[in-house]
């Protein structure tokens, strides 16, 4: 049977089962829609919760970004699974008390104001509509590769599947689905691990196998990376990180981010009791963390594989011969994601740290053809040429490397992993179904959240109050497909590379979001002018520093400073702005409401209210 | 139950135990995986420093144990306050 047959089938036959699942759980109400009725199990949501959360950027992109970055990429670790300890404490079982179907109702509600309603579904849509986007690339990216058509197709394809899913199910069908997705993307990521982990170090289990020895070497799996790493002149592994203030920074927006996100703060409104939103938060990250602790082994041992092909009598004898080159690479090569040239002609595979030496020339050449700086473009080459020449006491000029000569994209990793491992065809199917699963999954739980906004708070709370039960459910029905068509359109046409959208998704909803939320809860004394402020100063800060550094609305060339350490502001990347943005956002919030009147005696009783779990019931319209 | 009709006790209580449980959370996150690692570099673990674990595995389950705690003592403090659900 062929690859392409067996990837078929796993695709196919996942799908059919959400199909059915969907179908099973048609949703007759809004409350059905909006938030499955509010009768789910803890355990259950906790695992549709997991599949909700865990994105194409979990499953596709992290351990790509942990093999490549090591000890510094644990931020994201960490900042995706801290952020349930603040919405289990901080948010959720108040929310759910709360008792209405969205986010923007508490904000509405709580500080009183149309106004302050508004702002939160603009955050609440912009965060994500860019959170979509990632998820239709990633789609698009596993369905170009497996089912071997082209990538505009496979985004289509994504947004059909989701559409009818969606669409049909709302939030009951969607729960459902997601406990489905959830149980394939974990068996596709945990079976390649394992084989690996087995491989290497002969522990079956790969987040014990990452602190076990080498086989082969027989010393610590760890230690052989940062050996291995550091004779190619890259930093070691493990080795710190010299911008501490980043790093908590960057920790910290992830943690808020996650917190905020409305899509992740709305399956708290599913369960039955404020008991039950605690535990969920709970299970939710037992679930992740089945896959999170797996991460940090598939990334290091993923890292050691590749330098083993490339590399086969070890680094310090000469490379593969590009003629010899693996299956994997050829096809991968195809989709542009691996690319190689041969610098210095010996049609062998040099892949180290080159200093930069590929990156400029290549940047010299593209000046050359396409007009450009030429002069600073080989003053660039020259420079990395005397850095290359000189690293390590001249090894690789010695050896005649003549820059780096692989460029392995980090988001082919855990897809390629198998593949590196030799693993057989069945396993490869297997991934396929699983990074469409949790591409999927998210897609379906942010495109509900986006709906709720429009047909909910937007249309219901603003246009029409007067609108029907049933009509208001087809106006979420017409926005989720809307919503579609526009995040498909965007994923054809990506205004930005997919971190720096993640980035301005997280910002905004640690910075906006998460304050306000947090406050309303938290303090009677915050009225509808302060959060106003403070929502505005913090969405707005954010945006600039954002935007100052990658470009004014992503556009290429409109930055202000270059994005390098040296001109961000103490040190802070724009990525690690949310949690400073989060901070203005309480001090302006506090001193606008403590210099204007207090709220109202009815606000500081919902308040009252809220903090107090008897006489929940479900989630009720208004 | 002793505490019944006490809803400011019930919160201060409440506000006790968040704060105690996001000491720990920082104290692991921030603190054994991020700033105070250099200071953890003499405990060795698989390879690696104590500080690395916690970076990419020690924080999660801190994480999840905290969430578990907080659920457990919450739901304990409702029934003591007497403002649990049915």
């Amino acid at each position: 049977m062929s690859q392409y047959l067996i990837n078929i089938i796993f695709v196919g036959a996942s799908f059919a089962l959400y199909f059915g699942i969907a179908i099973w759980a048609r949703a007759g109400s809004t409350s059905e829609f909006y938030v499955a009725g509010g009768g789910v199990h803890p355990v259950v949501n906790g695992m549709a919760t997991a599949a909700d959360w865990m994105s194409a950027a979990s499953f596709i992109s992290m351990a790509g970004l942990i093999a490549a970055g090591g000890y510094g990429a644990s931020t994201y670790l960490m900042g995706w699974t801290g952020g349930y300890v603040l919405l289990a404490m901080l948010l959720a079982p108040y929310l759910r008390k709360f008792g209405k179907f969205t986010v923007p109702d508490f904000i509405a509600d709580r500080f009183y104001s149309k106004t302050a309603a508004m702002i939160a579904v603009v955050c609440l849509i912009v965060a994500s509509t860019t959170y979509v986007i990632g998820q239709m690339t990633g789609a698009g990216v596993a369905f170009s590769r497996f089912l071997e058509v082209e990538n505009d197709t496979g985004l289509i394809i994504a947004a059909v599947v989701v559409f009818f899913y969606a669409v049909l199910g709302g939030m009951k069908g969607i729960t459902y689905t997601q406990v489905a997705q959830y149980v394939v993307l974990m068996i596709a990521y945990t079976i390649p691990a394992v084989f690996i982990s087995l491989e290497l170090t002969g522990n079956p289990i790969p987040g014990l196998g990452l602190f076990s020895n080498h086989v082969e070497s027989g010393i610590p799996i760890l230690t052989k990376l940062d050996q291995v790493v550091t004779d190619l002149g890259f930093t070691a592994y493990t080795a710190d990180v010299p911008n501490k203030l980043n790093m908590v920074l960057f920790t910290l927006s992830l943690m808020i981010g996650t917190a905020g996100l409305p899509h992740v703060i709305i399956r708290f409104f599913t369960v039955p009791k404020v008991a039950d939103a605690r535990w969920t938060a709970g299970w939710t990250l037992v679930f992740i963390s089945l896959l999170y602790f797996t991460a940090p082994a598939v990334g290091a041992m993923a890292r050691l594989n590749l330098i083993d092909t490339v590399y086969p009598q070890g680094v310090a004898e000469a490379p593969l011969e590009y003629d010899q080159r693996p299956d994997w690479m050829r096809t991968w090569e195809d989709t542009g994601l691996i690319k190689y040239n041969d610098l210095n002609n010996d049609g062998r595979i040099q892949m180290y740290n080159d200093s930069g030496l590929g990156a400029a020339e290549l940047a010299l050449t593209n000046a050359e053809t396409e007009g450009g700086d030429v002069g600073a473009a080989t003053t660039a080459v020259e420079e990395a040429r005397v850095a290359n020449d000189t690293a390590l006491d001249g090894r690789f000029a010695d050896a005649g490397w003549a820059g780096n000569e692989l460029d392995v994209n980090n988001d082919i990793l855990v897809l390629a992993n198998p593949e590196i491992a030799q693993l057989p065809p069945w396993v490869i199917g297997l991934i396929a179904a699983g990074g469409l699963a949790a591409a999927l999954s998210t897609a379906a739980g942010l495109l509900l959240a986006i709906s709720s906004a429009i047909s909910h708070d937007l249309i219901k709370r603003n246009l029409n109050p007067n609108i029907t039960d049933k009509g208001e459910l087809q106006v979420a029905r017409i926005s989720m497909a809307v919503a579609i068509v526009v995040a498909t359109w965007l994923g054809l046409n990506p205004p930005g590379f997919a971190a720096q959208v993640v980035a301005l998704a997280f910002g905004i909803a640690g910075a906006s979001l998460f304050p306000a939320l947090m406050m309303g809860i938290f303090s009677k004394r915050i009225n509808n002018l302060g959060a106003i402020c403070g929502m505005l100063t913090g969405l707005l800060t954010t945006l600039v520093y954002i935007f100052v550094f990658k470009g004014w609305f992503f556009i290429s060339g409109t930055a202000n400073f270059p994005d390098t350490a040296e001109y961000w502001l103490f040190g802070i990347s724009p990525l690690s702005f949310g949690a400073i943005g989060a901070v203005l956002n309480f001090a302006v919030a506090f001193a606008v409401s403590y210099a204007t009147k207090a709220p109202p005696l009815h606000i500081q009783e919902l308040v009252e209210s809220v903090r107090s779990p008897r006489g929940a019931g479900g989630a009720i319209d208004h | 139950m002793e505490n019944h009709n006490d809803p400011s006790g019930y919160w201060r209580a409440n506000v006790r135990l968040i704060l105690g449980s996001l000491v720990i959370w920082a104290l692991c996150s921030y603190g054994f995986a991020i700033l105070l690692r250099p200071l953890l570099a003499g405990i060795r673990i698989g390879g690696t420093d104590l500080g690395f674990w916690f970076a990419q595995q020690g924080s999660i389950a801190v994480f999840i144990i905290l969430i578990f705690f907080y659920a457990w003592r919450m739901n304990k403090l409702d029934k003591q306050y007497g403002v649990d659900e049915e």
